[in-house]
């Protein structure tokens, strides 16, 4: 649908800002570079703090970065204010304009692009049976709930055929189950108009769930960028193992290479490793154990002591001691199991495969 | 750490926006052009001399007996009026917000005193004042056989300011009030502490900056009051007054000149005060919204005196309004009661005052957009947009509500008269309707500005940025977007203006020429020479004229407003 698919290229970005109360100035974004390719679904995840959504409002022009250059579909755009940025924007608080109805919303941007009438009209009722809200044309923003909101607001988006999608934090006013209905609405919308989309948010499933590549960034800076696979199985950080789900970090020395493959000795127990890169025998690391990849057996390869045993349904909780490391586990379906107590001595078992070493 | 390539993008993107540009540009050459060049020109009237720089001119005033006790007199008149304000002011407030009031009859009584202010030529009660306490007053005269009640002077302008400035105190308080949470008090009662205890360790204290405020601006009022005291103060001179009578009286503009200064000097110390001291204050500690209902207070012990007193002021105000309008009616006040229209007609035979209507009306009327227009315009720089001039234009249109009218008048002959800085440059502009206009704009500038940022600060920045992004220049946002979202702030911001336009007369009395003629300044030359009768005509007509304008402005509002069509859903 869209005119054209445009790629957005950031290029050693910072932004500076000044904090009202020491009046000390600080990164809110620094030396950031990133592609995003056209047609894509990437999302900039980070607590909150970190500098995604500044990213984003300086792709769509509200603020100026103070270093770097940002590119959409090859050209520089810095000094190009808002709207004249082939960008549309899909806001937190949804921000239709509440004195009009749903058509007069969707079809803003198309009337300040001096659309024929007949055009228009066809446009907005298309892009309203995409977004589900055919019919409801003549309602005002008010009557709607915040899922029909927020798909107003995807649609005035769309209408205008921007070259980048972008989205802040868009669901955050919604409850949980909607927002799980509404992401993968938005998904199946972006795929079906096939645009460029850039997305805000601090919920990583929600990432996760929608995103072809997460951009994950911390006070400023990019931790990593890929797939959510990528991301959450090889981790290049402790801060991405332990934003993106759950993690326990295990300390450990290697003691044997032969190739990618190895062992690291943690708490004096040899763990085996795979895909090693650019380690050596002696080097400190770093073992990432997600919570469901490890059961609490009669053995395994590291002894522990069960300090916290929990029902949970459809798992059984675990807080282990391994040595002074508390490794939290989650043992799925746990009715044909044996369930280890508080005090117990036990092991704690996984796949080798399953350890990712940063 | 550089942050000079956001400057110079955010730079490059703002003169992208001609339209924009260009209304800054113009605002900053109108503020600065009417609302700065005639203060400054006082300052330099008031110190260069012949001789060149001096205080030369202050030391002669200052010298002046009179101007001396003209400003105790004012600050004397200034302090107790303030204080009378917002104690009145928060009685009303707190008797709407805590008592349980039985009868409709008080209710509809606070309403009309809280619509008073809105619609009241500035010197009406001093008229009803003269007609009811003076030597020919009905209660003076007729109920108490007093032949010979003096209410001129400081009581007289006392009681007269305090009526008309208290509900205005009211509002603020209400406001404040309504903003305590409940539970605050419900804590502190809970804890064993008496209704009275509670009111002086838990409500006051958190009122009292806002208190502070309402005594504040009352104050400012007051020494900005020119209607009043010329009314009612006989001999007893202020310093507004003392500056009319030296410019008409003794034909010394720069004697004039130098008692405005002081004058505005005294009123913009107490508004930085309260502008940037206490009002921060008073809503810092008030931030949050009521949870729930108030528990309101029944103890008869309490409400019955607290209501008896608000139903005797509410109605002797009422009452004194009443008196206008009967003041027409009557043959001869105090002395004839027979009703007669004489005085009506004689205001259209005899006093051309279809003209006087009209004149007033059209420059009202063609002020009133421009000035609602410009209020909403500069409230949006100010609250949406960030440019490095937005400072200097919040400034000095904040400024303007501290200057006093007759302060501004001075400042126009002085920097009119003869041109712009005596060059005859826009000289052309002195005594036409023209600079009436302009001055009108000026007065009721600073009252729509408040209301528009108000309403401005609660919509969501989003929703603009949202037009911005679809395509919008600042030009469309503000059109398709943000007017339409405070129609209602612009709405009463238009009304606001022409009323306050319609019923002004500090600075116009001294800039009117013969050409025109105002309704305002004829009800002051009768009320002067004693002829209540027509004044109280002329009055009455004017009164029925704001009424109209602001009951169409709340039936206008009620039908198409926004929040009406938010309710609605």
């Amino acid at each position: 649908m869209a005119k054209e698919k445009k790629g957005v290229r950031l290029e050693h970005i910072s932004k500076i800002y000044q904090d009202p109360k020491t009046k000390k100035e600080f990164y809110a974004v620094h030396d950031t570079t990133l592609e995003i390719e056209p047609g894509s679904f990437v999302t900039l995840l980070g607590p909150s703090g970190c500098g995604k959504t500044t990213t984003l409002r300086m792709i769509a022009g509200f603020e100026s970065p103070d270093e770097g250059e940002i590119y959409l579909g090859g050209e520089p755009i810095n000094e190009l204010t808002p709207n004249k940025r082939d960008t549309a924007m899909v806001f937190q608080s949804y921000a239709l304009l509440p004195h009009y109805n749903i058509f007069d919303n969707v079809a803003y941007g198309l009337k300040l692009r001096k659309m024929d009438k007949e055009v228009i009209k066809e446009k907005v009722t298309n892009i309203l049976k995409l977004v589900g809200l055919e019919g409801m044309e003549s309602r005002m923003t008010n009557q709607l709930s915040g899922g029909q909101q927020q798909r107003v607001a995807l649609a005035r988006a769309l209408v205008i055929e921007p070259g980048v999608l972008l989205f802040d934090e868009p669901l955050s006013n919604l409850d949980a189950k909607l927002r799980v209905t509404m992401r993968t609405e938005i998904r199946r919308i972006q795929q079906e108009a096939g645009i460029t989309a850039v997305y805000v948010t601090h919920d990583q499933s929600e990432a996760m769930a929608i995103s072809d590549k997460i951009i994950i960034m911390n006070k400023g800076v990019v931790a990593m960028m890929g797939t959510p696979q990528e991301i959450y199985y090889h981790p290049n950080s402790e801060f991405v193992a332990d934003f993106i789900g759950e993690a326990n970090f295990l300390k450990g020395k290697i003691t044997e290479l032969s190739g990618s493959d190895g062992a690291a000795e943690v708490y004096g127990n040899r763990i085996e490793l795979h895909e090693l890169k650019d380690r050596r025998v002696g080097d400190e690391c770093t073992l990432v154990l997600r919570p469901e990849a490890a059961v609490v057996a009669d053995e395994g390869q590291l002894p522990c002591d069960v300090i916290l045993s929990t029902f949970m349904g459809s798992y059984q909780n675990y807080h282990v001691m391994v040595g002074d490391t508390l490794v939290k586990i989650t043992d799925f379906n746990p009715k044909t199991k044996k369930i280890f107590n508080v005090g117990d001595k036990a092991f704690v078992k996984f796949d080798s495969g399953s350890i990712h070493v940063i | 750490m550089a942050r000079s390539q956001s400057k110079e993008l955010d730079r490059k993107k703002f003169f992208a926006d001609p339209i924009m540009v260009t209304t800054i540009v113009v605002l900053i050459v109108f503020l600065t052009l009417f609302i700065l060049y005639p203060l400054a020109i006082l300052l330099v009237d008031s110190f260069v001399t012949d001789k060149g720089m001096s205080f030369d001119v202050f030391k002669r005033i200052l010298a002046m007996p009179s101007f001396r006790t003209a400003i105790t007199n004012t600050l004397k008149v200034g302090f107790l009026v303030g204080i009378l304000s917002a104690a009145v002011g928060l009685l009303f407030a707190y008797v709407e917000e805590y008592v349980k009031l039985k009868t409709k009859v008080l209710s509809g009584l606070f309403k009309v005193i809280s619509l008073l202010p809105v619609v009241s030529p500035p010197f009406v009660l001093s008229l009803s004042m003269i007609m009811l306490f003076g030597k020919a007053g009905i209660i003076t005269r007729y109920l108490l056989h007093i032949y010979d009640n003096n209410v001129y002077g400081f009581w007289g302008i006392a009681i007269v300011q305090t009526l008309t400035f208290f509900p205005v105190c009211y509002m603020m308080m209400k406001g404040l009030l309504r903003n305590i949470d409940p539970s605050l008090e419900e804590a502190a009662r809970d804890m064993g502490a008496s209704r009275f205890k509670v009111f002086m360790t838990v409500t006051l204290p958190l009122i009292l900056p806002g208190l502070g405020n309402a005594f504040l601006v009352t104050f400012i009022e007051s020494i900005a009051d020119f209607a009043n005291p010329m009314i009612i103060g006989g001999s007893y001179d202020t310093l507004a007054t003392s500056i009319y009578l030296q410019i008409t009286g003794a034909y010394d503009k720069q004697g004039a000149s130098a008692m405005a200064v002081v004058l505005l000097m005294i009123t913009l110390f107490m508004f930085i005060v309260q502008k940037y001291y206490l009002e921060a204050k008073s809503t810092a500690t008030l931030s949050g919204k009521a949870s729930r209902q108030r528990m309101l207070i029944t103890d008869k012990s309490v409400t019955r005196p607290l209501t008896a007193f608000c139903l005797i002021v509410a109605s002797f105000v009422v009452l004194m309004y009443i008196c206008v309008p009967l003041g027409a009616l009557f043959k001869t006040w105090g002395y004839d009661f027979h009703l007669t229209f004489k005085w009506f007609s004689q205001v259209f035979t005899k006093y051309k005052g279809l003209k006087a209507f009209k004149d007033s009306f059209v420059l009202s009327f063609i002020s009133s957009p421009i000035t609602a227009l410009l209020s909403m315009i500069i409230s949006y720089l100010v609250v949406k947009r960030s440019f490095r001039a937005k400072g200097f234009i919040e400034a000095v249109s904040m400024l303007a509500m501290a200057v006093p009218g007759t302060v501004l008048g001075v400042g126009y002959i002085r920097g009119f008269s003869a041109g712009v800085f005596r060059t005859g440059f826009l000289q052309s502009l002195y005594g036409t309707g023209t600079l009436l206009v302009i001055v009108f704009i000026v007065r009721s500038l600073p009252t729509g500005t408040r209301s528009g940022i108000s309403a401005l600060r609660q919509i969501d920045k989003s929703i603009e940025e949202s037009a911005y992004d679809m395509g919008a220049d600042s030009f469309k946002v503000f059109m398709t977007v943000t007017l339409p979202l405070i129609k209602d702030s612009f709405l009463s911001g238009l009304v606001t203006a022409f009323v306050r336009s319609i019923t002004a007369i500090s600075a116009i009395i001294l800039l009117v020429t013969p050409k025109f003629l105002l309704i305002t300044v004829q009800i002051n030359e009768f009320a002067e020479k004693g002829s209540y009768g027509i004044a109280c005509a002329f009055a009455t007509i004017l009164i029925i004229i704001t009424y109209t304008a602001v009951t169409l402005m709340n039936i206008f509002i009620k039908h198409f407003g926004t929040s009406r069509a938010i309710e609605e859903n």
